[in-house]
């Protein structure tokens, strides 16, 4: 109790929002690796990953220092309204798979997909460049959206290695996992931890739009709290608004 | 016939430009455009006509609103 307040509000929702987006992109990465490696061998699987991942590190080596240049002021408006529009988007994706309007994201079926598209391919004796692109594209495209992630909600916060540290506590502790349960990320509750990551994301795009165009916050960084609690409570509602009524299901099934 | 590669540049190019497109367009403008108007209105508020209040309320109002429209959006074409 005496730790939690402690710690700035704002710090405890960077965590979480970081913590949970890169969580969530670690399953997606994780289920293409396992399935490239189960069907094609672990050799190509992890240099596909390793290189994924040494490229991702270029890129934070590259634009990580040059963002910390970017006035303040500019960099909050900017990241706030990318924040913004990428909450809004899981937030909506999210709403839509809990209401059962939109299929769940089945990991499941990525897995058995991934593995059917594998095999369909023949290995090469003696580089197979097939499973290597798809385990480089699955970690270097689930892992751009990582240094997206940690790089604007760090640089903005001014607490780019907190944000870097939790990222890479989620990374190691999904992987851990991963690893351990292997082909059962369907279990993972995915879709929750999305609508999470879209509440954080939303509330932080809100909070640095703002900041970045001089608005006063009651209370200052109190406010991303109370941003939380308004859009949990905004998603809730939605979710029960668009939902089909039993009503709506029983007439669709008769028809 | 082969066709002629564009070069590495352009290529990199287009593929930096369709990330960004994808990541911030894609399926669904609405959202990217509401974004665009959340950010314009908050600005006249705040900095051409120097109110506080109404830009603290407006922000977060429009955002909840852009994804009201746009959960709507989703809804009526899945009807379809």
């Amino acid at each position: 109790m005496v730790l939690a307040s402690a710690i700035p509000s704002g710090v405890i929702v960077l965590i979480g929002a970081v913590f949970l987006a890169c969580a969530v992109e670690m399953v997606e990465a994780l289920t293409i690796v396992l399935a490239v490696g189960h069907t094609r061998g672990w050799r190509s699987a992890f240099e596909g990953s390793g290189v994924a991942l040494l490229a991702l590190a270029a890129l934070v080596a590259v634009f990580g220092p040059a963002l910390i240049h970017v006035p303040l002021a500019v960099l909050r408006l900017i990241v706030g309204s990318v924040l913004l529009i990428f909450g809004m988007q899981w937030l909506r994706k999210a709403i839509l798979r809990s209401s059962g309007l939109k299929a769940k994201h089945d990991e499941d079926a990525i897995y058995l997909e991934t593995v059917a598209e594998m095999s369909a391919v023949s290995a090469s004796p003696d580089r197979d460049r097939v499973a290597f692109t798809m385990a480089f594209k699955g970690v270097f495209l689930e892992g751009l959206e990582v240094v997206i992630t940690v790089l604007t909600l760090g640089t903005s916060a001014h607490r780019l290695g907190l944000a870097a540290i939790t990222a890479a506590i989620a990374v190691v502790l999904v992987g851990i996992v991963g690893v351990v349960v292997a082909k059962q990320l369907s279990s993972v509750p995915e879709n929750a931890m999305k609508m999470s990551v879209g509440i954080l994301l939303v509330s932080y795009g809100t909070f640095w739009v703002g900041e970045g165009l001089k608005v006063r916050w009651p209370g200052n960084d109190a406010a991303l709290v109370l941003f939380v609690v308004l859009y949990a409570l905004v998603t809730w509602f939605y979710v029960v608004m668009i939902r089909p009524s039993s009503l709506t299901i029983e007439n669709g099934m008769r028809a | 016939m082969n066709a002629q590669r564009s070069p590495l540049i352009v290529r990199l190019l287009k593929g930096f430009g369709m990330f960004w497109w994808d990541f911030l367009v894609g399926d669904t403008p609405e959202l990217f455009v509401a974004v665009l108007g959340i950010v314009s209105v908050v600005a006249l508020l705040r900095l051409v006509w120097q109110v506080n209040t109404a830009a603290v309320v407006a922000l977060p109002v429009l955002a909840i609103a852009a994804l009201g429209v746009s959960v709507r959006r989703a809804k009526r074409a899945a009807r379809r």
